[in-house]
């Protein structure tokens, strides 16, 4: 199973009609559930804090992935909000604290936008956006200057961490950038230089590939041929697809030059999973297929995941998947800021946690702070198959004189954002 | 007796016989190994592996009753206590813990157990002799450490999402306060005279010592060391010996037991130990810790006196936790 893509790049291409209204009513519903039903010893009856966190959804029609196991779950990313909304309370109701998520899902940009200024007029503080990166911008445009700020948990577009940058946009979930380096530290340790890249024919494929070029000329990899991949995809379930698959992969790679693996850049899914195992020379296949990088895994048990994986599923029945993960950090990085600074102001809250004294615990091994110069959260990477991890970037040998962490994406001194300086 | 090794000086050596309440022998330190569903036993004085107890999943937090006969251990994939005679290393029965358990700690009269269910928000009263679940005390995210004062009035307990030293009365089971400290309180060690309540940080990196009566932070122990990044300093175990002169920190991934003065809250020295180092354990008498190294599947036995790593010895797979028996 893979775990990569956003909502809003998932939902399937059939016309939702009535569905939609149907999931949004239910998320509804089970958004009021989240809300703290505690009434724990030590809890003081007394008036406290009513902190509310804003997940905005844009929901967009795409092509099914291929694998039956990668259909995305309706509530991807919601699931991850109620845990950490959950976790939030719990720590809560010992402050006199209290934690709402609401919800706001559309397919129209648009009138998701009007929805989501409309809360933030009413006094929202904090917005976790699972959003394309064009309805992303537009959204943080729309509410520049009032004191709200928006946590990007899906979309890794550099350019929202460079030229594009705002400084009420923080960023959860890693940049291609990152989860490129973190692939081509683990690669340059295993000194697997020669690269054969395969392209996708997407927008967002072609911004993969820039990013390994970019991860190529940094850890001294070659890309020793570039190919696209421009055959029309064939319908999942069509009978007996495989033969043709069978022989199309291998004659697709066969003039190739020489390579030490093949680097898919197919980010929707849409081939990159025929490549393993029917390639033309025994080489291994990583980049969005194969051996893959990404801030999250369901199988994940180190530094306590194990608890944090049960909790998860004890409260959502499935796996928890990346986009849970980063919903999940964006919506405890405001509880951490509420509980350390005991304010639920939020422009108090999210000045904390631009500072060095911020720190996040998520199941990482070391504290997550936020880069202060472009609201990236600095985060260790997954390098991993579909079933387990193979190695946890950044790896020891890349060295950083201020983080280690920093060594994925793009550094202070290679930063275009200019939002963020005063 | 005590090996001659590490009683150096004849006066010394005569003095500590006189007063150590002669130990029969060695003594034996028990250590769990988490991904090996065994217990590891050591003889103190030969410093090997005398034998190894099969147990249940996982087997994490690991004590001992009041009078040393049962070895007691969290199988925490298993979801019970398992006891264990500390002589025969039969196992004498099990003991209901709430899911999860990971940490526990006796009342000091040897009756009731609290458990952390590490999974379920919850601190388990659990009676032993009786084997029932006395009372639940519903506590932050993720309840890991847990202390007891010497006097066993004051339960403290922290949370590794919340963030928060959790101090319980053990009389009506309430929560009479919560303490922030900085992130993944990992655990609670009570002074010996019950005084203070030390608590590590795991992410934070840090110390946190709070004062038991007013539950004010008295001061905070911040670590470096030279050559070794910042984030990899991940403060655990904390033991302190009876006289309250030193106190020592498990270091984690940095692979080095802080030694700290415990009057001062100033660190003395840094020892250089094995891999990912977790829990501690002092003999009985204080002139010996021993330490689970997770990752290098080790313990290393480090001479209180001279301050100095002087053995490691090869365990099972992911030693997670150490006690020591006076016998």
């Amino acid at each position: 199973m893979r775990f990569r893509l956003a909502s809003w790049q998932r939902a399937a291409m059939i016309s939702f009609g009535l569905t939609l209204i149907l999931v949004a009513w239910t998320t509804g519903a089970r958004a009021q559930e989240a809300t703290p039903a505690a009434n724990a010893p030590g809890e003081r009856k007394a008036v406290g804090q009513t902190i509310s966190i804003l997940l905005a959804r844009e929901l967009q029609d795409r092509l099914p992935p291929l694998s039956l196991l990668d259909q995305p779950p309706k509530d991807d990313g919601l699931g991850g909000a109620l845990l950490a909304i959950d976790d939030n309370n719990t720590t809560g109701k010992f402050l006199k604290q209290e934690f709402k998520l609401l919800v706001v899902e559309n397919k129209d940009p648009a009138a998701l936008i009007a929805d989501v200024v409309a809360k933030v007029d009413q006094g929202i503080g904090f917005i976790v956006a699972d959003m394309s990166p064009v309805t992303l911008l537009k959204l943080a445009d729309a509410i520049a200057g009032k004191p709200a700020v928006i946590f990007n948990a899906s979309a890794p577009d550099d350019r929202l961490r460079n030229e594009d940058c705002r400084a009420n946009l923080k960023h959860t979930a890693p940049s291609r950038a990152m989860l490129a380096d973190a692939l081509g530290q683990y690669l340059a340790v295993k000194q697997w230089n020669k690269w054969l890249l395969v392209v996708g024919s997407t927008p967002e494929d072609k911004l993969y590939a820039q990013a390994i070029q970019r991860t190529a000329k940094r850890f001294n990899h070659k890309i020793v041929g570039e190919l696209e991949f421009k055959y029309e995809v064939g319908s999942r379930r069509a009978d007996g697809g495989y033969e043709q698959i069978q022989l199309q992969i291998p004659s697709f790679l066969q003039k190739a030059p020489s390579h030490d693996l093949v680097v898919v850049a197919d980010e929707g899914e849409l081939f990159g999973d025929y490549f393993p195992y029917r390639t033309w020379e025994a080489r291994p296949v990583v980049g969005t297929a194969g051996l893959f990088a990404t801030s999250w895994h369901p199988a994940v048990e180190l530094w306590g995941g194990t608890q944090f994986q049960n909790r998860f599923k004890r409260l959502n029945n499935r796996n928890m998947r990346p986009l849970d993960y980063n919903v999940w950090m964006a919506v405890r990085s405001v509880g951490e800021a509420a509980t350390r600074k005991r304010s639920g102001d939020p422009r108090e809250l999210i000045a904390y946690m631009l500072t060095p004294e911020f720190e996040l615990a998520a199941f990482k091994g070391r504290k997550l702070t936020y880069r202060n110069w472009n609201g990236q959260l600095r985060q260790p990477i997954f390098v991993t198959t579909d079933k387990l991890h193979v190695t946890v970037s950044p790896q020891p040998q890349f060295l950083h004189q201020f983080s280690e962490l920093d060594t994925l994406g793009y550094d202070r001194p290679e930063s275009a954002c200019k939002a963020f300086e005063k | 007796m005590r090996p001659l090794s590490i009683l150096f000086g004849g006066t010394l050596a005569a003095t500590l016989l006189t007063l150590a309440p002669a130990p029969a022998g060695a003594y034996k330190v028990f250590v769990s190994n988490e991904k090996e569903n065994t217990v590891s036993v050591i003889d103190s004085e030969a410093l090997k592996v005398v034998h190894t107890i099969k147990t249940g999943a996982r087997p994490r937090g690991i004590i001992l009753s009041r009078d040393s006969k049962w070895l007691l251990v969290c199988a925490s994939d298993d979801n019970r206590v398992e006891v264990y005679d500390t002589t025969t290393y039969e196992p004498v029965k099990n003991l209901p813990s709430g899911p999860d358990p990971e940490l526990f700690v006796f009342h000091p009269s040897g009756n009731p157990l609290y458990v952390a269910n590490e999974d379920d928000n919850l601190v388990t009263v659990v009676d032993v002799q009786t084997n029932q679940v006395v009372t639940e005390i519903p506590v932050g995210v993720e309840p890991e450490g847990m202390g007891i004062s010497p006097d066993g009035k004051v339960l403290v307990n922290t949370s590794e999402t919340t963030n928060m030293a959790h101090f319980i009365d053990t009389k009506t089971h309430e929560i009479v306060d919560n303490v922030l400290v900085d992130t993944r309180p990992r655990v609670a060690e009570f002074t010996h005279d019950g005084s203070q309540v030390w608590v590590s940080s795991e992410i934070g990196g840090t110390v946190t010592i709070i004062d038991t009566a007013t539950r004010k932070p008295l001061g905070k122990i911040k670590f470096e060391i030279q050559g070794v990044t910042p984030d990899a300093i991940q403060p655990v175990g904390i033991r302190i010996t009876k006289d309250q002169k030193l106190a020592f920190v498990a270091l984690g991934p940095s692979n080095r037991v802080a030694i700290v003065d415990a009057k001062t809250f100033k660190v003395e020295k840094y020892v250089l130990v094995g891999q990912r180092v977790w829990q501690l354990a002092l003999t009985p008498d204080d002139k010996q810790l021993f330490t689970t190294n997770g990752t290098s599947n080790d313990v290393t036995v480090i001479d209180v006196v001279r301050q100095r790593a002087i053995k490691s010895i090869t365990v099972g797979r992911y030693p997670w936790g150490v006690v020591v028996a006076p016998h």
